[in-house]
């Protein structure tokens, strides 16, 4: 919201700088955003016309424009177009110094040489239009030569860009701000001057109103204006809604803009010509009923509402046929619209459900300067006073303006301001420190509310506008920020609690950090994918399963959530890649999904209004995905690298073991999964990407094996499914130890750790098995390969004796048997 | 009367289907495929012959020359699917490598440096920090029901605060009951529900982790990013010991010549609430184009628990009372790092992840 300093000192006196009053705003929650200095530095700029303009050779951008600003013609090249011949427009001449001290010169282009600038209402800091040049022909008599700002009646102005909280509703004007600064700096709060109504004809021999549905509208009031005269606006009017960044179009619509800026209410003036039996009232529409609103789109009302919480209803304001004339709160229809014949004017000033303007401002994808307003919730009580100020406006263009006596006034449920019992306690428990009675009723009082003192409490009524102050604890907590707030927040002190509890990270976090450590050690660049993709690379992976969808993507492309990280490693390695810079390891902890309707446990919640529904969420299963990318990488530095991480997580015993089947999109004949072997869990996969899907993803595929480790974190974290070697140590045998080299030939389908593991378990003695060499040729029959270990014996007790080491390399050749492992 | 040029359609087409199946290798049948189909093929001369014949004749033998190409085309490719399968069966053979044969110590392992990224980084820090100040550390679920999301911290279903997360839906049960999480916020609930059925009372914990925002990405903004929210629900809390803690917090975070102040906000899951900012990390305060000139740097929100909130996980607001913040975990390092343009965190380029330690 752009409000003016001016227009603020109407309201409240103000000595303090702009740069003191964005402090102070700031300090209120009363964000500035900007400030903005207008018609400084526009003495310079004058009122020039358009006498000629002609193209540039060799310039497609730019024209030369020949203007006359009383001293002859000047040649100006201009890339705006928005204008013509007889046109006037602001010139910058050589010289000038623009706002932001920006210093006009003669400028050459194109062998054309430029003697000054014209200029765009952004360029002077008017207002944002940049779309051309500010063209000054609503000027009554522009004059050339004329210094702007007298043209423009523009005197220097402050304007503050004030971001307005969505729950104060009551500072979304210049009187809320006002209010507020007011109250902060205790001075008096001066109310705008209003009209009454000064034609002793009454309303209701006139024009009707009527409310049929009390609790979407809950006061609809219609004031009746005759001898209207439609027209331009006074230069002020014109001026402050330029300053607020709205364009002025009549002094009818400015009046109702500039209340609704001042005041916060919005008001809708029709044409009683155009307005059947010149009557308005407010329903619920009906479903196939239809409104083309102002905008020039036709639209269906009272469609069901898609959205949660959407009932679908929408309100409007129906002509004395029935004939819908406006989306009420949202906006107008045409039919009914001020044009310049307009004589009676019929003023719709009300307060609408919040929620329904919300629903139906949603719905319809419409949203205006009223339905920001209504559907934060406007002063039900400010309607007649706002239709006051309204003629007062307008009365100034229109001096002969009569309007009726009792303006119609129709009710329906409005909310009734909580009154709420405030102890002194309660201020101090909540902010931490006692603030004294007094200050708080003053502070209270200053913002509206009524302030009655009790023997033990205060009781508090909010006022009317502060539709976000709640009953009971609630409204408590309200009153006590508002407190606060004017109290300022910096000027309450701080604590630094304390408590028992210890800070600490849970198990998974501890693993998930030294998980990164280990894998960073060892060389893995981190990256970042992202979470959604598209279906075609869902479909690379995972073909015809279900896919988790979002229904309002930004792009088609990033519709779905992710089930495997792989995908996205590989398309960031290929960037890398293609760049020269992807000799790497790429690896990334994150996310993966699984539509709920492809999981046999889905994750149950509670959802939908009010949390009454059951629903099935997309299980989550955190992972980390790695893609050895370096240039001699495959499946078995992957395995390498599992090694790495397995060991330095103290795991048990985890097997590598060739999978038949591993999933899509690693490679068929070279993937293993990561085997607990005590648990039986599948703690991942490792081995490569599936050359296939790197393909389908590359531009230009490289002859580049992917190594890949994918660990599933969840299961890592498990204890009963991760098994974690005993904490316990034990002291290696001071005696030496018997070490054997034994080489079985070994069917494939046997192992090699799970063969290790049992010759580790074939007698105590067996102090380590490690297998060294893998051999397979000719010279072995089809089917096997040759395992060679290296076994240590050893004893606690003593040296072993060649019988004992003999019994050791018995059993050990008595389980490899077992297995059908056959000495060499 | 002239003989039919397709009198030997039949035997003809048997012969090249004969020749399809006797295809051995993808390499022939690529090698074969303009003698079978294309234009000095047999089907090719018939066609060309064609045009001899009377215009009644020609449309019926023309349409039996196309279906026999029909059947020829259809083989071939049936013939192919089957030799690219046989050809990758082959080569995966080729190339199958038993994993748990590998002797790791023979791995040609080449030395790297890694990096971790720098989100992580970023998360690590500020987790150590609060735990530091004897906060836990919790995680909770990217996909959450509007519910916990919204509902459970007073943001009731249509209601127009809802229009300050640009929320993604996700297509679960009735429309906008699931959403990618907007903000780490629900896992507040969480924490609040379970201590609440464990009656396990206060909580101090900060939570990190992975939210979604429907937002054009920008230097600024990206559409996955990370929050650490933190919460207190305790005996005796006010909106001084939230001050308190964010200032221990600014100070051990971003150094002692940072400090912290509060100003009013909006959150409508608390009140009071506030927007916390930071000394400007550029000019110290002094203003620069960063801090448009102010000397202080909004860095997230934070305020007094809404008895609406506690009252949704069924806390007794007369015993117990907390607050909560939150803030970003990649604008932390953006300002840290002096980042400037945050989708460079995405991009993975080893050359931005490189610097990372």
């Amino acid at each position: 919201m752009k409000i003016s300093l001016t227009w603020l000192r109407e309201f409240v006196d103000l000595d303090e700088s702009p740069d003191e009053l964005r402090e102070i705003l700031d300090d209120l929650g009363l964000v500035v955003e900007g400030v903005q200095h207008v018609g400084e530095g526009l003495r310079d700029v004058v009122v020039a016309r358009v006498e000629e303009i002609r193209a540039i050779e060799g310039a497609d951008r730019v024209r030369l424009v020949v203007v006359d600003a009383g001293d002859g013609p000047l040649e100006i090249v201009c890339g705006a177009t928005n204008f013509a011949v007889g046109n006037f427009v602001p010139l910058a001449p050589v010289g000038a110094v623009l706002p932001g001290g920006f210093v006009i010169a003669e400028r050459t282009m194109r062998g054309v040489t430029s003697h000054g600038m014209l200029c765009s209402p952004r360029e002077l800091e008017l207002n944002d239009d940049h779309q051309g040049l500010m063209v000054l022909d609503e000027l009554i008599e522009p004059r050339v030569g004329e210094g702007l700002l007298e043209a423009l009646k523009i005197a220097p102005d402050v304007i503050f860009d004030i971001s307005v909280e969505v729950n104060r509703p009551d500072a979304w004007s210049v009187e809320g701000v006002a209010r507020d600064l007011a109250t902060r700096l205790r001075r008096p709060l001066r109310a705008p001057s209003i009209a009454s109504p000064n034609d002793a004809g009454s309303s209701d021999t006139f024009a009707a109103a009527g409310i049929d549905d009390p609790d979407l509208c809950g006061r609809l009031t219609v004031s009746v204006l005759r001898n209207v005269k439609v027209a331009s606006s006074p230069s002020w009017v014109a001026q402050r809604l330029r300053n607020a960044g709205m364009r002025p179009i009549s002094n009818v619509v400015d009046a109702s803009n500039l209340v609704m800026l001042e005041l916060g209410q919005p008001t809708h003036p029709y044409d009683a010509a155009h307005v059947a039996k010149r009557t308005l009232r407010a329903r619920r529409a009906r479903a196939g009923e239809t409104l083309t609103t102002l905008d020039g789109v036709e639209r269906e009302l009272a469609k069901s509402g898609r959205g949660l919480g959407d009932t679908g209803e929408d309100c409007v304001i129906v002509d004395g046929d029935d004939r819908v004339l406006g989306l009420a709160g949202v906006m107008g229809g045409a039919a009914s619209e001020i044009s310049a014949d307009t004589t009676d004017v019929l003023l719709e000033a009300a307060y609408f459900d919040p929620m329904t303007i919300a629903r139906s401002s949603k719905r319809h994808a419409l949203r205006s300067e009223a339905s920001n307003r209504f559907e934060r919730g406007v002063d039900p009580h400010l309607a007649l006073r706002a239709a006051a100020r309204f003629v007062e406006i307008l009365t100034q263009s229109v001096p002969e303006l009569s309007w009726l006596s009792n303006p119609l006034d129709v009710w329906g449920d409005v909310p009734t301001p909580p009154t709420i019992s405030l102890r002194d306690a309660d201020v101090e428990r909540l902010l931490g420190v006692p603030i004294a009675r007094d200050e708080v009723t003053t502070l209270l009082t200053g913002l509206g509310f009524t302030v009655k003192k009790k023997k033990q409490h205060l009781k508090v009524t909010a006022p009317s506008r502060r539709l976000d102050v709640r009953e009971g604890a609630l409204g408590r907590a309200d009153v006590i920020e508002e407190v606060a707030r004017l109290y300022s927040y910096r000027r309450l002190p701080r604590h630094s609690p304390t408590w028992p509890e210890p800070g600490f990270l849970t198990a998974r976090q501890q693993l998930r950090r030294h998980v990164r450590d280990v894998v960073v050690n060892a060389g893995v660049t981190e990256a970042w994918t992202p979470t959604l993709g598209s279906d075609a690379d869902f479909d690379l992976v995972h073909p015809g399963i279900a896919r988790v969808r979002v229904t309002n993507p930004l792009a088609s492309d990033e519709s779905v959530l992710r089930a495997t990280m792989i995908t996205g490693l590989v398309r960031a390695w290929a960037k890398n890649f293609e760049r020269g810079t992807g000799d790497v390891m790429l690896g990334e902890f994150g996310v993966v999904f699984q539509h709920p309707s492809a999981t046999t446990e889905p994750r149950m919640t509670r959802g939908g209004a009010g949390g009454t529904l059951t629903l099935a969420l997309p299980s989550e299963n955190e992972r980390l995905t790695i893609v050895l990318a370096r240039p001699e990488d495959d499946a078995s530095s992957a395995v390498a690298l599992w090694d790495v991480l397995a060991q330095r997580l103290g795991l048990a015993d985890v097997v590598v073991r060739s999978s038949n089947e591993p999933p899509r999109g690693l490679h068929p004949t070279r993937t293993a999964a990561l085997v607990d072997r005590a648990s039986g869990a599948l703690l991942g996969y490792v081995g490569e990407v599936d050359a296939e899907l790197v393909n389908a993803i590359t531009v230009a595929p490289p002859l580049r094996r992917l190594g890949l480790l994918d660990v599933d974190l969840d299961a890592l974290a498990d204890p009963t499914l991760a098994t974690r070697a005993s904490m316990f140590v034990s002291v290696p045998s001071r005696y030496p130890s018997a070490v054997l080299d034994l080489a079985f030939v070994t069917p494939r389908s046997i192992n090699a750790g799970d063969l290790a593991h049992a010759l580790r378990q074939s007698s105590e003695l067996v102090e380590e098995v490690t297998l060294f060499d893998v051999y397979e040729g000719p010279t072995l029959s089809e089917g096997t390969r040759s395992l060679a270990y290296n076994v240590r014996l050893s004893s606690e007790e003593r040296t072993l004796s060649e019988d004992e080491v003999a019994r050791g390399r018995a059993a050990l050749l008595e389980t490899a048997a077992s297995l059908g492992a056959v000495l060499r | 009367m002239t003989t039919s040029p397709l009198e030997q359609l039949t035997e003809q087409t048997a012969e090249l289907l004969a020749s399809i199946e006797a295809l051995a290798t993808i390499e022939a049948l690529r090698e074969a495929e303009a003698s079978l189909t294309g234009k000095r093929s047999i089907l090719s001369t018939l066609q060309k012959s064609l045009g001899a014949l009377e215009p009644d004749a020609r449309k019926a033998a023309g349409a039996e020359l196309q279906e026999a190409r029909r059947v020829v085309e259809s083989a071939l490719e049936a013939r192919r699917v089957l030799l690219l399968r046989d050809a990758r069966r082959a080569s995966l053979e080729a190339d199958r490598l038993d994993l748990g044969d590998v002797i790791v110590s023979d791995v040609h392992w080449p030395l790297s440096i890694g990096h971790p990224g720098l989100v992580a980084l970023t998360q690590r820090e500020l987790e150590d920090v609060f735990v530091g100040m004897g906060f836990s550390v919790a995680d909770g679920p990217e996909v959450e029901s509007d519910w916990f999301n919204f509902e459970a911290l007073n943001i009731p279903p249509g209601h127009p605060a809802r229009g300050l997360w640009d929320t993604f839906y996700v297509e679960l049960g009735e429309p906008e009951t699931v959403v990618l999480r907007t903000h780490t916020s629900p896992t507040q609930i969480h924490l609040m529900e379970h201590a609440v059925s464990t009656n396990t009372l206060p909580i101090h914990s900060v939570m990190p982790g992975r939210c979604y925002r429907r937002d054009t990405p920008d230097a600024r903004h990206l559409v996955g990013f990370h929050q650490i929210e933190g919460l207190v629900v305790d005996r005796g809390i006010s909106f001084g010991d939230l001050a308190g803690v964010i200032e221990t917090f600014t100070r051990a975070y971003f150094g002692p010549d940072i400090a912290s102040r509060l100003r009013p906000g909006y959150f409508p899951f608390t009140e009071p609430s506030a927007e916390f900012e930071v000394t400007c990390t550029i000019c110290h305060g002094d203003g620069c184009r960063t801090c448009s000139d102010t000397g202080w740097i909004e860095l997230g929100g934070c305020g007094v628990l809404d008895p609406a909130v506690l009252e949704a996980v069924g806390i007794d607001g007369d015993e117990w009372s907390g607050f909560a913040f939150g803030f970003g975990v990649d604008r932390c390092a953006q300002m840290r790092h002096q980042l400037g343009d945050m989708r460079a965190l995405i991009e993975n380029d080893t050359r931005f992840l490189g610097q990372f330690s």
